[in-house]
Parts: structure tokens; C-alpha cells; sequence
């Protein structure tokens, strides 16, 4: 690894690419994929929480006016294979649930609020005991929670697809940015370059300086939006804490332990991408050269 | 040795791959012997630079055969031209230094690009600029030598690995007589030791005072050979 930066400067490339833009520019791209590895894994998070407590939710409504047929449809919930944990859901809390639509005092309105019974099912869209508790009573309404999973799973997969696509074009920028970078330092050193080549260099001896340089400029972008990063996903982690289902309070709110190894491995892949990206226009570049 | 057999070399103007092209080099053919010591002469224009980047592979012909250090140059990969051109030495009218290296690695860079131990690459380099008669040097930048310092700067870049081949196209071109006589005295002290040796130049006082064969070239064509 020494032997990569720790070079003698023969082409003067300290000076042709000196410039603070490349390593402020990769940084920001560091970042950038530093939320999208944070928002990939976050997705991930979310939706295991969502597919295991609510796909298996169950809950049925037994319109106000059947409340006498409740001790059938309780009986033939608990009947139900798989069905467990059957609970009618007491007044208190049927209105806590209403009072952001309805207001605090939901008995006041003297409306048919609906009796609800809550359970854990084994998962699937109900119909089965949707069927049966209809033949008891047909006003019943029976919703689980699968649907609901079912989405989040959709919605956390397109996440996720999102956060990969967006890591692959920060990538590409990168690459782009170091491209540039590389071949204004060419542009700067072309005479020196042509020396020498002159004097045997093998066009890996030329490539390998650039790539050197342009790896240890994306380096310390790298390390510098991984740095920057870890702030702003504390903060945007407390936020989505209530969705993740963890306490915000907490050391590290819903940031999974997997993205504090994958942080530090930004600045590595920034240091990659400059050192086969510089590689590459570099040699393209030498070409030219017989 | 080198060896020229119907030599072509053809340009276009810059960017165009078609429409008419100008010979620069016509149906060139001569031999050096291993150890020979050649002038180059001719006119500017005559095609004398262009020449010797044959010679050191900058420009492959357009037509023709050369052989350089017993390799045809041919069809050579791109590593093994870097290897041939580490076996010869180049001296340009123009030094080509780096200009922010030191003396010392200005000198030293042929022999680090060669990956000798820095051990040695020291020692080499100090005896190649005590040599050139810049061994108090070492560390001053090319922009505060004066052109003579420089060409011998070169020089030595040229001759640290010890050649087989030594080119100079024109180096007293920009020195006054006494350090163009010094010049040529080291040229031709490594000549003596066993370097080829092609100078190529205009001055033919130069010429007269070093009597050796002459390849002398008019338009492109070589018209005396010997």
C-alpha cells in the first residue's frame, strides 16, 4: 500500500492535480451514497418490522347495531386455524384510534362506532375467515395485515432498487469527475509524459502514477463524505425511529449495525474507482504515444 | 547496430487520415556498425530529427525495415519498445528536462524507470554528473542552469544507463564553441567506449573537426552515404 502513495513525484502530478475540486467533488458523491447504503439498509429494517408484527394483524369490525352477535364472531375467530391472542378491543382504545379523524370525545358524536376485535392470524388476506364470520353475521369486516406487508415489502424492494441505482451513478459520477481530473492532468503533463515515454517507461510505469494520485485524491473525498455522512444519518435516523419501531431514544435509532462497517468502506471504493478509472484514461490516453 | 533498408516515412496533415500526404523520409537505407560513430548532416528540414525518431521508435515508417540493437523494430509490442528505448540513449536539441526535477533526478530517472536499487542509481548518478562536470549540481533546479549546464544534463540522462545506442540530434546547437568542443569531446569519449553513436547537426566545422562516416540528407533523401 506504501509503495502506491509514497512515490517519488517525477511527473510532478502533486501540482497537475492539486486541485481540491476532485476530493471536495468525490466526497459529495461519498455522501450521497452514504445515504443511499443507510436508506437500503433502513428499507430493510422497516419492512422485516412490518412483515413480522403486522402481516400477521387481524382485525375485525362488527357493525354496532349486530353488537349482540360479538360472543359468536369471538367464537368463531377462535375457532379459526391459526387464529390467536382473539381480543375484543376495549371502547378507550377503539377511540384513541378515531381521535385524530373524529376529535376527543368520539362518544359525544353519538355515532355507530363498530365493535373491534383484534387478533394475531397466520398471515394470508383472510378470506377464509372472512367467509366464516360472514355466515355468523353479515355485516362483519375482516382486514389483515398481509396487504398492508405486502406493500411495504413492494415499496421497501423499489427503495432498494432506488438506493442501488442511486449508488451506481454516484459511482459513474465519480469515475467521470475522476476522468476529468485525470485528463487535465494529462493535458498539464504531456510534455513530461512524452519524456518519459521516451525513456522507456512502460506505459504501466505512467498510468500507475496518475492512478496513484487520483486513488489518494478520491481517498480522502471518500473519507471526507463518509465523515460528513455519519451526522446527518444520526439525525435522519431519530426521525424515522417511530416508523422503525425502535425507541428514539436510543444510541443509534434505527441505523442498522451493518452500515457502520459499510461507511468506512466508501473512502476504499472511492479510492478504487479513482485508481481504475485514472488507470484506464491514462492508458487510452498513451495510445497515442507509439 | 542499426540498419535502415528502404525507409519511408509519410505525413498527413494533423487529424486527416486521407487525401494527400507528404513524404518526409524517401527509400532511406544505410548501416551502422556496433560501436560506429556516425554524423548526421543536412540542412534544416533536410529530415534529421526525423530520422533518428525512427531510430528511437518515436514514429514507426510508413514503409520499409529497421532494425535497431539487432530487434526489428517491426511489429514490437508496446513493452518491448519501452525495453529497446531503455537501451538507447537520446540527446535532444531542445534537452527536454523535467523541469520540476532536480539535477540529481532529472539524471536519475532513466535508471529508477529501470527500477535499479536507489543504492546504486546515487552512485551512477554522482560519477555521470562529475563527469559532465556537474557534481556541485545535484540539487539545482534546470531553470537556473545556463544552456550548456543543461545540455550536459542531458547528456548524462542520455548516457546513466549506459547505452548501446547514443542519439543526439543537433546538441551544440544552442552552445557557443568552447562548451560544443567539450560536448563532443564526452560524446566521443563514449563512443570510445563502445556506444554507436548518430550525431545529427548542421554545423559542419563540427563535422570537419571529428572526421567520421556521414549520412547526409537533402529534401528527405539521403544523398551521401559514408
Amino acid at each position: 500500500m506504501a509503495r502506491l502513495f509514497i512515490r517519488r513525484d517525477d511527473l510532478g502530478l502533486r501540482t497537475a492535480m492539486g486541485e481540491a475540486l476532485l476530493p471536495m467533488l468525490v466526497g459529495a458523491m461519498s455522501f450521497l451514497a452514504g445515504l443511499a447504503v443507510a436508506g437500503a439498509l433502513a428499507s430493510g429494517t422497516l419492512a422485516r418490522h412490518w412483515q413480522g408484527d403486522t402481516a400477521r394483524a387481524v382485525t375485525i369490525q362488527v357493525p354496532a347495531n349486530e353488537a349482540n352477535a360479538v360472543p359468536a364472531v369471538l367464537a368463531a375467530t377462535r375457532a379459526t386455524p391459526g387464529m390467536s391472542d382473539v381480543r375484543v378491543l376495549p371502547v378507550a382504545a377503539v377511540d384513541e384510534l378515531l381521535k385524530p379523524w373524529l376529535g376527543d370525545d368520539v362518544a359525544a358524536l353519538g355515532l355507530p362506532i363498530p365493535i373491534v376485535i383484534a387478533a394475531d392470524g397466520p398471515g394470508g388476506d383472510g378470506s377464509a375467515l372472512t367467509a366464516s364470520l360472514t355466515r355468523v353475521t353479515p355485516g362483519v369486516l375482516v382486514q389483515t395485515g398481509a396487504l398492508w406487508a405486502a406493500r411495504v415489502a413492494a415499496l421497501t424492494a423499489s427503495l432498494r432498487a432506488c438506493a442501488a441505482a442511486m449508488l451506481v451513478i454516484v459511482a459513474m459520477v465519480a469515475a467521470a469527475m475522476v476522468t476529468l481530473a485525470t485528463r487535465a492532468g494529462i493535458a498539464q503533463r504531456h510534455f513530461e509524459i512524452e519524456i518519459i515515454h521516451g525513456l522507456g517507461a512502460l506505459d504501466g510505469d505512467i498510468a500507475r502514477r496518475f492512478a496513484a494520485r487520483a486513488a489518494w485524491l478520491a481517498l480522502l473525498g471518500g473519507a471526507g463524505g463518509s465523515l460528513a455522512a455519519g451526522p446527518v444519518l444520526m439525525w435522519l435516523s431519530g426521525l424515522a425511529a417511530p416508523f422503525a419501531g425502535v425507541a428514539p431514544q436510543s444510541a443509534w435509532p434505527g441505523l442498522s449495525p451493518a452500515l457502520w462497517f459499510v461507511l468506512p468502506t466508501l473512502p476504499l471504493l472511492a479510492g478504487g474507482i479513482g485508481w481504475a478509472t485514472a488507470q484506464v484514461t491514462v492508458r487510452r490516453w498513451l495510445g497515442r504515444l507509439t | 547496430m542499426v540498419i535502415f533498408e528502404d525507409v519511408w516515412l509519410r505525413y498527413r496533415e494533423p487529424g486527416r487520415t486521407m487525401g494527400p500526404a507528404s513524404d518526409v523520409l524517401r527509400a532511406i537505407s544505410f548501416e551502422i556498425p556496433d560501436g560506429g560513430f556516425c554524423w548526421l548532416t543536412g540542412p534544416s528540414g533536410a529530415g534529421k530529427t526525423s530520422l533518428l525518431k525512427l531510430i528511437y521508435l518515436a514514429e514507426p515508417p510508413s514503409r520499409g525495415q529497421i532494425e535497431v540493437l539487432g530487434v526489428d523494430a517491426a511489429g514490437l509490442k508496446r513493452r518491448q519498445a519501452a525495453m529497446l528505448r531503455r537501451r538507447i540513449g537520446v540527446v535532444y536539441q531542445d534537452f527536454r528536462l523535467l523541469a520540476h526535477l532536480s539535477v540529481f533526478d532529472n539524471v536519475a530517472l532513466p535508471m529508477r524507470l529501470a527500477r535499479r536499487a536507489e543504492a546504486h542509481v546515487r552512485a551512477d548518478v554522482m560519477e555521470i554528473l562529475q563527469w559532465v562536470g556537474l557534481g556541485a549540481k545535484l540539487e539545482a533546479m534546470p531553470a537556473m542552469l545556463s544552456g550548456g549546464e543543461q545540455q550536459r544534463v542531458a547528456i548524462a540522462r542520455a548516457v546513466v544507463n549506459r547505452p548501446k545506442l547514443l542519439l543526439a540530434d543537433e546538441p551544440t546547437g544552442n552552445l557557443d564553441d568552447e562548451q560544443a568542443e567539450r560536448l563532443m569531446r564526452l560524446i566521443t569519449a563514449l563512443n570510445q567506449l563502445g556506444t554507436t553513436t548518430v550525431v545529427g547537426t548542421h554545423n559542419m566545422n563540427l563535422v570537419a573537426r571529428y572526421p567520421a562516416p556521414r549520412l547526409d540528407m537533402a529534401e528527405g533523401r539521403l544523398r551521401l552515404h559514408g
